[in-house]
Parts: structure tokens; C-alpha cells; sequence
């Protein structure tokens, strides 16, 4: 089946440098659009503008339908951040509420995923059961959040007949009634991201592992030769090494944080009350179940805004990959 | 044999030298189990959970049905059929296959275009893909939704869904295979160009033939992240008898909530397949991860 020699229907484009550019015709480019066009439509029309819709809903108070009904302007972004004590609220002290929380995330979920994950990274290759400690780490990677939610819901179970973590509390000390790891607001946003951490840590550490792989044993063989002991090692060599590789898991995290959804959803369906709400639950939340789609949108809005800065930076360095390459 | 080991000796460290070195690496060897075991645990007891009778689960920890020795299959049984798990899961498949296929074949066209035929605009188009990798789900829940059931009423059927997913996953697919693509040797395109092979030809019999590991890679990690997603499952299928595992589960929670055996079996039975993937695709899951770092 052959479309060679199609008559091209556009003018031909103007020469411009490429790979094998000197064998093709007119026509052969212009198949080129063709092989992209059905993603490009696919994007346009189910990723584009679907998000230009958001955007414009985010300034309107919409109805059932998902329609914008009522102009507001940017009154349902001021709600948000100064109405709306589910979401932001600064009045007391510690302040709460979903950007709160999810800023807890990115803080403890990011420096604990990544210590973890360096130290295994660094410590793994130091023994023979270097791929069994591997494989134990990675394998919640696989596992999805709905998996990992079930599997925490057990661990954090307050009946000390399915909770481990209960029953290894009562076996240190008899007299303690069973924690409800997930029952107070002021613990329920660390024990989900514990188990998020569980979940995430196989990805930083196997990318720190072929990261420091790569490190050529010279060097460090060199550094020990001259008297450097191991934690200089690590600091002084090591590190700046990786330091390419330890900001590409961060943003990685970075993204998983503002998007964490589904392991909440799973374990506390945001409660108890609001307290382990984060942005995209209250997008969820605000869209699906208290029928303010145009406040939902302003949710989805204030995401893609936190998120662009990657997508800059992400265009950016491939540009710069390639102006090397 | 042992003449040969001992004429070539591998180290030349004394037995008290091993010891000492044994005793320093101690912390080292107990840090790496201890992170080990607490990374296990969960799993296993969920894993443990399942096969154990209801009655065992509601009086006594799953780390004693190491001792007891007293398995059933009878959760998998009821969770199967009575709680339509069984049909869930059939569900979750005929989602995530067309789900995985789709972007893996418009994903490769489009990274074939991108790597190798030259035409006006594309890196302006290629760097708006790049941009697009992570713009979050949630810009497009709304007016996908509106699309689907309030225009062509599609939120009974699956091809919601697949067409959400595969809108998704199309701007990875193209970022990772045309960066494959582009690394196939020039001289073998061009040849099979001056012999006159139209450009499917070259696709089809040059291009994906070489290309299996990018096109596993990318397959894989798109599978795992179609069978593993809540979210998407959530909005875009709202008929009972069509939703996945990942959205019946959390149904199953608040009916049985204190139904353990059947919640770590249903549990159980949707990490099954990720499982079985893992262990016998290691290295391309492994790799479709570190690919799709740049997604999510």
C-alpha cells in the first residue's frame, strides 16, 4: 500500500535544513503531516482545548452541565485563597486547610523520598543482596494507589488483630490504647504520606542507583587512595555528581505531589472533616459532588499554574539538549 | 578444580581481616534489612490476609498465620462473584488494552513524522508536545466529561475512557519514541528511500522492527498506568457494570469496610497483574519508568 508520488495538495514548504531533506519531495513532506496529524488532532481537540475550556470556566460560575452561566471574573480565585477556610485559611495558627496540607506534602513527602531513596541508592551497592533489597523497595512501584491505600488502611488499622503498626506499639507498651493513625487531623496527613513515600521511594532510588553506576570508580578509588573517607566520599564527590539526576526525581516527585489524588480519595475520602483535603481533592470535591464546576475549574487552574514552571523548564532543557547535540 | 582456586586467590584478606570487616559493615547490613523488612511488610500481610479463613482474620494478627498454617481460597471465591470483583477485573482489561494500544500506534506515527520527514512548523509542534507531558488531568476532567455525555454520549461505554487515556498518554509516546527513533541509523533510512520505499513502508518494516524496546517500554509503562489509575476510571465511567477495579474497590470499602478477607483479596487480585508484569518485564518496566520520569 503504497502513497508514494501523492499529489500534493499545499504548495511545497520552503527548503529548510533537516534530516534527509535533499531525497524528499514535496509530496513525501507532506506525508509527514500526515503521520502527525492523528495525534495532533487527538491533542487538540481531547487535551488543548479541553484545557482552554477550564481556563474560561474558571471565571464563570457554571451550571450542572458544566456550562458557564455567570460571569465572576477572578471572584472565584479570591474565594479560594481568602474565603474559603477548606482551602487556605491563614487565621490561625499552624494555618490549614488543602494548599496547606499539599504544601506539607511537597515539603515532607519530597526530603523524605529522597533520603530514603539516596541512602538505599548509596548503601545497596555495598552487599551481595544488593537486588533483593532492590526488588523490595521498587515493587510498590507497580502497585496501584487504590492497592497501596488498601495495604495502609490494614497497616493503619486501629483493630489490633489487623494493624501492624498498633501491634507493634502495644507490643513496645501494654498500657497503650490503639493509635488512630488516620482518625486525627494532626496525624492523618503524615501516616498518607508515609505511605505515599513507601510507594514512591523504588522510582528515586533506582534512578540515583544508575546515576551513581555511571560515576567512573576512578575517581572515587583515587579520592580513597589520598586518604578521603567514605562520607567525604559522598559529600565532596558524589553528590555534585548527582546533582542532574537528584533534580530530575525531584520534579518527578514534585508533579506526583501536586497531583496526589487517588490514595487519598482511597484511605481517608479527605477526612476526618477536611483535614487531609489537598488541591486536587478540593477540585474533585468542589466539580463532582457540591456542583460548583466554574470553582472547580479555578482549583484545576491554580494546579496548571504550579505545575507550568516545569513545563517551561522541561521545553527549555530539551531545546538546550539539542542545541548540544 | 580446588587447585585452581587455590593457586588463583581471589583476596588476600586474613580470616581476622574478614572479621573485622564483617563487624564494621554490621549497621550497614542491619540499616538495609530493617528498610527491607519495613518495605515488605505491608504487602505481605495483605498478601497473608487473603488466604487466611474470616474467622482467623477477626481474632488473631496475619503474622500468626505464619504458625498456624491454615489457608483457604474461599475470600477469592466470594470477592470473584459475590461483590462482581470478577467482572471488574474483566473490566480493567478491556479498558487498559485499547487504552495502551491506541497511543502506542498514534504515538509512533506521529514520533515517525516528528524523527524523520521533514515538514513546516515541527519543532514548534514537537516542543508544544513537550509542554503538554504534564499538564495536569484535572484541566481536562470537566469539559471532557461535557463532551462525552452531554454531546455524543459516550459515558455508558468504554470509548470514553480510551479516548481520555489515550489523549493522555499521546504526548509521552511521542516525546520517547521520536527520541528513539531519531538514534536509528540515517544511511539505512535514506538507502531504503533511494530504492524508492514510500514512508509506511520505511515505518513498518525498518522503523518499528528496530524500535521493540522504546515501543515495550513505552507499552508497559502505559499498560501499568491505565490499569492502576482511579482518577480518569472515576469521571468517564459511571456505569456500574463497566468500572475498573481501582473505582469498585473503594465501593467495596465503604460497603465491607470491616470485611478484611474480601477487601485484601479484591486487594490482592488488581495488584496481581502489575505484579506478573513486573517480575517478567523487569528491565523494560524498569526502563519505561525511567523514561516516563519526565510525565509524572
Amino acid at each position: 500500500m503504497s502513497t508514494q508520488g501523492l499529489p500534493s495538495p499545499v504548495a511545497a514548504p520552503p527548503p529548510s535544513k533537516g534530516r534527509g531533506e535533499g531525497l524528499l519531495s514535496a509530496g513525501r513532506r507532506f506525508q509527514g503531516f500526515l503521520f502527525v496529524l492523528p495525534a495532533l488532532l487527538v491533542l487538540a481537540i481531547f487535551l488543548i482545548y479541553p484545557a482552554y475550556y477550564t481556563i474560561r470556566l474558571s471565571f464563570y460560575e457554571g451550571d450542572f452541565k458544566f456550562n458557564p452561566v455567570h460571569w465572576l471574573g477572578i471572584d472565584n480565585f479570591k474565594n479560594l485563597l481568602t474565603n474559603d477556610p477548606d482551602f487556605l485559611d491563614l487565621s490561625k495558627f499552624p494555618p490549614s486547610g488543602a494548599l496547606i496540607n499539599n504544601l506539607r506534602w511537597v515539603v515532607v513527602y519530597i526530603s523524605l523520598a529522597l533520603i530514603i531513596g539516596l541512602a538505599l541508592a548509596v548503601l545497596a551497592v555495598r552487599v551481595r543482596y544488593e537486588r533483593a533489597v532492590k526488588a523490595a523497595i521498587f515493587v510498590p512501584m507497580a502497585i496501584s494507589a487504590t492497592a497501596v491505600g488498601i495495604i495502609w488502611l490494614f497497616v493503619y488499622s486501629p483493630n489490633p488483630d489487623i494493624g501492624v503498626l498498633n501491634a507493634v506499639v502495644h507490643a513496645f507498651d501494654h498500657g497503650v490504647q490503639p493509635i488512630a493513625w488516620l482518625g486525627r487531623p494532626g496525624l492523618v496527613n503524615y501516616a498518607l504520606i508515609f505511605a505515599y513515600v513507601w510507594a514512591s521511594t523504588g522510582f528515586v532510588m533506582v534512578v540515583l542507583s544508575a546515576a551513581i553506576k555511571g560515576i567512573p570508580t576512578e575517581i572515587m578509588e583515587a579520592a580513597r587512595v589520598d586518604g578521603a573517607g567514605e562520607w567525604n566520599i559522598f559529600r565532596r564527590i558524589m553528590l555534585p555528581m548527582l546533582s542532574l539526576p537528584l533534580s530530575v526525581v525531584t520534579i518527578w516527585l514534585f508533579i506526583n505531589v501536586i497531583k496526589v489524588f487517588d490514595i487519598i480519595y482511597v484511605m481517608t475520602g479527605g477526612g476526618p472533616g477536611t483535614s487531609s483535603r489537598v488541591i486536587a481533592f478540593t477540585m474533585y470535591e468542589e466539580t463532582f459532588h457540591n456542583g460548583r464546576p466554574g470553582y472547580g475549574a479555578a482549583v484545576a487552574v491554580i494546579m496548571l499554574v504550579l505545575i507550568a514552571p516545569v513545563m517551561v523548564l522541561n521545553v527549555r532543557r530539551f531545546r538546550s539538549e539539542r542545541v548540544i547535540a | 578444580m580446588s587447585t585452581v582456586d587455590q593457586a588463583v586467590p581471589l583476596t588476600t584478606q586474613t580470616r581476622s581481616e574478614r572479621l573485622v570487616r564483617f563487624i564494621t559493615r554490621t549497621p550497614l547490613h542491619i540499616a538495609l534489612i530493617a528498610i527491607g523488612v519495613v518495605w515488605l511488610v505491608p504487602t505481605v500481610g495483605l498478601a497473608l490476609t487473603s488466604f487466611r479463613k474470616p474467622v482467623n482474620i477477626n481474632s488473631s494478627g496475619w503474622w500468626h498465620s505464619l504458625t498456624q498454617w491454615d489457608w483457604t481460597l474461599h475470600n477469592y471465591g466470594s470477592v470473584i462473584h459475590a461483590t462482581g470483583m470478577g467482572h471488574a477485573w474483566v473490566n480493567s482489561l478491556i479498558i487498559t488494552v485499547p487504552a495502551t494500544i491506541l497511543p502506542l500506534t498514534l504515538g509512533a506515527l506521529a514520533a515517525f513524522g516528528f524523527a524523520w520527514i521533514p515538514f513546516p512548523f515541527r519543532d514548534t509542534l514537537f516542543l508544544l508536545i513537550v509542554a503538554l507531558m504534564i499538564v495536569p488531568i484535572q484541566t481536562s476532567l470537566v469539559p471532557l466529561l461535557k463532551l462525552f455525555a452531554n454531546h455524543w454520549h459516550l459515558n455508558n461505554s468504554f470509548y470514553g475512557i480510551w479516548i481520555a487515556h489515550t489523549a493522555f498518554g499521546l504526548p509521552l509516546a511521542v516525546f520517547l519514541l521520536r527520541n528513539f527513533f531519531i538514534t536509528l541509523p540515517k544511511d539505512l533510512i535514506e538507502a531504503a528511500r533511494i530504492d524508492g520505499a514510500s514512508n509506511l513502508a520505511i515505518f513498518r518494516r525498518i522503523v518499528v522492527p528496530l524500535s521493540v524496546p522504546a515501543l515495550a517500554s513505552f507499552g508497559i509503562f502505559q499498560f501499568l498506568w491505565v490499569w492502576n489509575d482511579l482518577l480518569m476510571a472515576l469521571i468517564f465511567v459511571s456505569d456500574p457494570s463497566k468500572q475498573p477495579m481501582t473505582v469498585r474497590i473503594p465501593y467495596l470499602l465503604s460497603t465491607y469496610g470491616q470485611e478484611y478477607n474480601l477487601l485484601s483479596a479484591a486487594a490482592f487480585l488488581l495488584m496481581i497483574v502489575p505484579l506478573i508484569v513486573f517480575f517478567a518485564l523487569q528491565r523494560y518496566f524498569v526502563q519505561g519508568l525511567l523514561a516516563g520520569s519526565v510525565k509524572t
